[in-house]
């Protein structure tokens, strides 16, 4: 059976402005699809161990040694907006 | 026969040779896809300038003595989401229309060390999700066998052109069988290498604890030269292996006498095409009277393993695509806050199947449901991991369909994102272990359409893979090439 969703919250969590229409689509398709994925809840023995990684990594270290880093003004000219070597954006917080 | 249906090792001979130029290779190529992509659209950008200059550059240093190896001169593709300095990357996303990167992803540089001609720029998946190569902002790419059919995805763009021979290879990422999957339905050879053996540096990520990066090739032996090229431990990959790496071409020439196959009872029945069980049959009795034991192996977590992936690859979706804000790089909308900027930016910039995804992945990962999805799709990852442990305890090598029909027509799953999903029922679990699977060609079905065999490997069994793809390879001998009509662009 397909599963409810509150999609306005999840699409308000994803940052993502959809229209009423779209966000009607996405909950009857998404309904479905975590019906099928659900079956994850059908394992019922707990596994021994838990990696995500296959060889077994936790962590990676390295020497803490400066390095050259990508250039400053090429990876601005890749900004929508940059002002004075920095990204512009509008207003993060609301002003009365 | 034209240079163009060359496989890597016989175009590297003929440079050697002083049959052919690196020059000649690559103009042989652009003449192909000059005739293939009005048909196939595979190339989102074909690089000429810096192809030619490469090429050139090639031709000069082996005049001059300096050999960098199996892929010296030789042409290659890329997918699109691998960043390559100042050539527009863009993952077939409208978010990043425009997008040139400041810098070369690791493989990128490795390609350039060994001499590779880097060619162009392939279609995917938006983001490398999909099956099908349909969800492209940029339009899709078709199969070259049969141009009213899909070439599968996410790579579907690096497996056209190996297959229209529009490049002599390619690069492809796989996440949950997108090298495989494409390379199966366009009977070319598709590796997925053990996972953290090839850097994601640079690899504009999808789902970071599945992506891995791997050749489509023309022959197995190719698939084992690029390998060899663009492995080995790379500091900028904090997931990145740094122990001894395997010898992938070590046991191409040593046939499958005693080895150990085991054949996954899982990946068969409801669901397969008639013509690609009966092909895979056929060759697990080829490869038995060849010297193998076949074992039957029952595998029963892979029948949730579909489940658990459609959790976990877009949870970590939902976050590796909250970089796309609209604010360092790629699209913009306009709005009043900073807030309303990236929604609306983020809305307008992906397609359906990204946003699709970035919403399910945030409803896993989200409170009140984390438990019972993310949290229970990870146990079912690690139970499948014990699942292959337990089975590589009996055999060297698993073997099923890479996928459980051929190309499908185009249009056929766009509506029902699920019956998509399930392309890749075959893959999946190597992903979520971690380990190699390779997909070779066996033959065509009734139609002329191509059925891929897989073959898996526990983490680091590259070895034992090439060795048991190579034997597929030898008895399937598969030459068969798609006839593309002669239309010029």
């Amino acid at each position: 059976m397909p599963i409810e969703i509150d999609i306005s919250h999840v699409a308000r969590l994803a940052r993502l402005d959809l229209t009423d229409e779209e966000l009607e689509g996405y909950r009857t398709q998404l309904g479905v699809i975590l019906d099928h994925a659900a079956r994850v809840q059908s394992l019922q023995s707990d596994p021994l161990h838990e990696s995500a990684h296959p060889l077994g990594f936790v962590n990676a270290f390295r020497e803490d040694e400066r390095r050259p880093s990508l250039d400053h003004d090429e990876v601005l000219a890749q900004a929508p907006d940059a002002v004075d070597g920095y990204f512009a954006v509008p207003p993060a917080m609301e002003s009365e | 026969m034209s240079l163009t249906d060359l496989t890597v090792a016989e175009a590297g001979a003929k440079l050697r040779d002083g049959e052919a130029s690196s020059v000649d290779l690559l103009d042989s190529i652009l003449d192909r896809a000059s005739m293939t992509e009005a048909q196939v659209h595979a190339y989102l950008t074909i690089d000429r300038e810096g192809a030619h200059e490469a090429a050139g550059k090639a031709d000069a240093d082996l005049a001059d003595g300096i050999d960098r190896g199996p892929l010296h001169g030789i042409p290659i593709a890329l997918k699109d989401n691998m960043c390559t300095r100042g050539v527009e990357t863009t993952a077939s996303s409208q978010i990043l229309a425009g997008y040139v990167p400041p810098y070369d992803a690791t493989v990128v540089q490795k390609l350039r060390d060994a001499g590779a001609v880097i060619v162009g720029k392939t279609n995917l998946d938006e983001f490398a999700m999909g099956s099908s190569t349909e969800n492209s902002a940029y339009g899709a790419t078709f199969n070259p066998w049969d141009i009213g059919r899909i070439p599968g995805g996410s790579s579907g763009g690096s497996a056209a052109v190996v297959a229209a021979g529009s490049a002599f290879a390619a690069l492809g990422s796989d996440t949950g069988g997108s090298i495989r999957q494409p390379a199966s339905l366009t009977g070319v050879v598709g590796l997925k290498p053990t996972y953290g053996t090839v850097s994601r540096y640079g690899l504009i990520a999808f789902a970071s604890s599945l992506d891995q990066i791997g050749p489509l090739a023309k022959s197995v032996e190719d698939a084992a030269l690029i390998l060899e090229a663009i492995w080995g431990h790379d500091p900028l990959d904090a997931t990145s292996f740094s122990g001894a790496y395997p010898d992938p071409g070590a046991g191409l020439d040593r046939g499958v006498g005693g080895l150990r196959i085991g054949v996954v009872e899982e990946l068969a029945g409801e669901g397969y095409e008639e013509a690609v069980e009966t092909g895979v049959a056929s060759m697990v009795s080829q490869l038995s009277d060849a010297g193998a034991e076949i074992v039957e192996v029952s595998l029963p977590t892979f029948e949730i393993a579909l489940s658990a992936y459609y959790l976990i690859a877009p949870a970590e979706a939902s976050a590796n695509l909250a970089r796309f804000d609209g604010i360092r790089y790629g699209h913009r909308a306009e709005g009043a806050t900073t807030e309303e900027l990236m929604a609306r930016t983020r809305g307008e910039g992906f397609g359906p199947e990204v946003i699709r995804r970035i919403l399910l992945g945030t409803y896993a990962l989200s409170a009140g449901y984390y438990d019972a999805f993310y949290g229970q799709a990870q146990k079912v990852r690690a139970a499948i991991q014990e699942d292959f442990a337990r089975a590589y305890e009996s055999v060297d090598v698993l073997v099923s369909p890479t996928s459980p029909t051929v190309a499908f027509e185009v249009g056929a799953r766009t509506e029902d994102p699920l019956a998509m999903y399930l392309s890749d029922i075959c893959t999946i679990p190597s992903n979520l272990s971690g380990h190699p699977g390779i997909s070779i060609p066996i033959g065509v079905d009734g139609q002329g359409l191509p059925i891929g065999f897989q073959v898996m490997a526990p983490a680091l069994g590259e070895e034992v893979l090439f060795q048991a793809a190579a034997e597929v390879e030898r008895l399937a001998a598969f030459s068969d090439k798609p006839e593309l009509a002669e239309v010029a662009s």
